[in-house]
């Protein structure tokens, strides 16, 4: 940690009285902003007591909820982690025409509302979709269905994990790869033995990331969801359901697993932070002042 | 145009490269892209292209869309200046100070990317509703928040804090502190000090937070539609208006509306990246 000793030629007592206010107004601010709406979850949950907290989790449709919500992220998950490896050797391997125009696209489902991609989906494979026909006649369900649900959240955690490699491998360069290469290893040899090692942590920041927005995405699915109890809900969805019919243990308690899991990817991502001092969350490290590989060659 | 031609278009290098499988991982890139993001993102402007304008006027005129679009964007507006406040706040002092506790509050920063915005929807809701821990002391000094665009407004300022701390917190921590002593030596007072030489050196950074924040909350839906209450014309943002058109199986008038949001969101997001390549080649010009 960097030293903090106060400046010379100030009054010390001003100094710390303005810092001690700053200091107040940031904790007071966070507690009544973050914390207060994570303890009211929790708080909720058990208003009535443990017995109706675990009666509640035992409910058959939020047990349902709770497979879709893990067979969805367990597809969209490891097929984002596929395209951002591959997007992240060709982006930072090769010099090529074009680079930043694809980046652009990779990350265009940041500034997409929720809403919107699961729209798009339903007016690809809706019943009124361009494909809709088509698949009605083949008697294959996309949208009200789990395909959907699967598309929907690929489709919102598409960047997660890219913008995690990319400038992770270009930081690291090609040199060793290069040596690998001139001692006869083959392509598939040389990810897995030298580049694959310089960024699982890396590799792993993304993947918690992106299963935390994976499990926990509502706008999109909801779309494409059809809110099919027992089948086609996720336990974001669910929560919905049962907060609309006013069983608000029901509601919470379900909340509370996904508070849990909010609570288990944010301490694992402070972990891997504290070891790995160059992972930072992809979305906002795009904007920081100097990124160190803007370096000239 | 196939794909093969656009991956034959980002052409290969001048540099000499050596590494095997630019081929490969590059044509399943742009497949994996165009299959997942840019066909289905053009399903929607297809899809709305098929409307005539006067359609369109009519579609995006109507009372009711308008309404959500003033709120959409006018509490998303409010909502961003709120974190560039308290968010530049929170950065320094979660940067510059230590404290008991200071580790924790900084990991608790990225609660809202954390947590589902279905759950922190109905804890706000809950939170704010008239009965609620926090209504509750707020209804004798007459503010509502649940059911009100106030509500939107809080909704999206949990959602989007993080975006204004996390673009700060790199920069405060690079600052020169030799220049906060040079100016403090000079006999600079501490306020004096953040305007002229703290400020401006984040400034760009807070810009590009707050703007980031901006278009999070634009879009934002799970955390909004409990608080919000939903009241057409008054509580009702734009991704929910979207919601119901498309549950009234109008889609090419959904369409329309996706279409201008996209526009607004996407206009939103080449001005970031156009700020922060400014601000990229003049750091190297100082350099």
């Amino acid at each position: 940690m960097r030293p903090r000793e106060d400046f010379p030629g100030s009054s010390g007592a001003a100094r710390t009285m303005g810092r001690v206010f700053l200091i107040g107004v940031a904790v007071l601010y966070l507690a009544v902003f973050l914390l207060l709406p994570l303890i009211t979850v929790f708080a909720q949950a058990l208003a009535h007591g443990v017995v109706d907290y675990w009666q509640a989790l035992g409910d058959g449709d939020a047990l349902a909820a709770m497979r879709m919500t893990l067979t969805v992220a367990a597809i969209s998950v490891p097929l984002n982690t596929v395209f951002g490896v591959a997007a992240a050797w060709a982006i930072s391997k090769f010099e090529f025409r074009g680079k930043g125009f694809l980046l652009t696209l990779i990350d265009l489902p940041f500034a997409v509302s929720p809403v919107i991609a699961g729209l798009i989906f339903v007016l690809v494979f809706g019943a009124r979709g361009w494909f809709g026909e088509w698949l009605s006649d083949h008697d294959f369900k996309v949208i009200f269905a789990m395909p959907g649900m699967v598309l929907a959240t690929t489709f919102i955690t598409f960047p997660f994990i890219a913008r995690e490699l990319i400038p992770l491998m270009q930081a690291q360069g090609r040199d060793d790869e290069e040596a690998a290469l001139s001692m006869g290893a083959g392509g598939w040899r040389i990810f897995r033995v030298v580049t694959l090692p310089n960024v699982r942590w890396g590799m792993l920041y993304g993947i918690l990331l992106c299963n935390a927005r994976a499990m926990g995405e509502f706008g999109a699915v909801s779309v494409v969801s059809g809110h099919i109890r027992g089948e086609t809900n996720t336990l974001p969805l669910h929560v919905e359901i049962l907060y609309n019919e006013y069983n608000f243990v029901g509601a919470f308690a379900t909340a509370s697993l996904l508070a849990m899991l909010a609570l288990l990817t944010l301490a694992l991502k402070t972990l891997l932070e504290g070891s790995h001092p160059e992972l930072r969350s992809a979305r906002t490290r795009k904007a920081s002042a100097v990124p160190p590989r803007l370096a000239p060659r | 145009m196939k794909i093969g031609d656009a991956a034959r278009l980002l052409r290969r290098p001048r540099r000499q490269q050596i590494l095997p499988g630019f081929g490969l991982t590059m044509g399943y890139t742009v497949t994996y892209l165009s299959l997942i993001v840019l066909i289905p993102l053009a399903a929607v402007v297809l899809s709305a292209y098929g409307l005539p304008l006067a359609r369109w006027v009519s579609v995006l005129a109507a009372p009711r869309v308008l309404a959500s679009f003033r709120l959409s964007v006018g509490a998303s507006l409010i909502a961003a200046l709120v974190n560039a406040v308290f968010g530049l706040l929170i950065a320094w002092v979660l940067t510059r100070y230590d404290f008991p506790g200071r580790r924790l509050l900084d990991a608790l920063v990225d609660l809202p990317f954390a947590l589902p915005t279905a759950v922190a929807g109905i804890a706000l809701t809950t939170l704010y509703a008239p009965g609620g821990w926090l209504g509750r002391l707020l209804l004798p000094l007459g503010i509502k928040v649940a059911f009100t665009p106030l509500g939107v407004v809080v909704a999206l300022s949990f959602i989007s804090l993080p975006f204004v701390v996390r673009t700060l917190q790199p920069v405060i921590a690079d600052l020169d502190q030799d220049l906060e002593r040079a100016a403090d030596t000079l006999g600079a007072g501490p306020l004096l000090v953040f305007r002229r030489v703290i400020f401006p050196a984040l400034l760009p950074a807070l810009i590009t937070g707050s703007a980031l924040a901006f278009s999070r909350a634009l879009g934002e839906y799970g955390s909004v539609i409990f608080i919000a209450g939903n009241i057409p014309q008054v509580s009702e943002i734009v991704p929910l208006v979207i919601m119901t058109k498309l549950e009234q199986f109008q889609y090419r008038e959904a369409a329309v509306v996706a279409v201008a949001m996209l526009l607004l969101s996407f206009a939103m997001m080449f001005m970031v990246n156009a700020a922060q390549l400014a601000l990229q080649r003049r750091h190297l010009g100082k350099r």
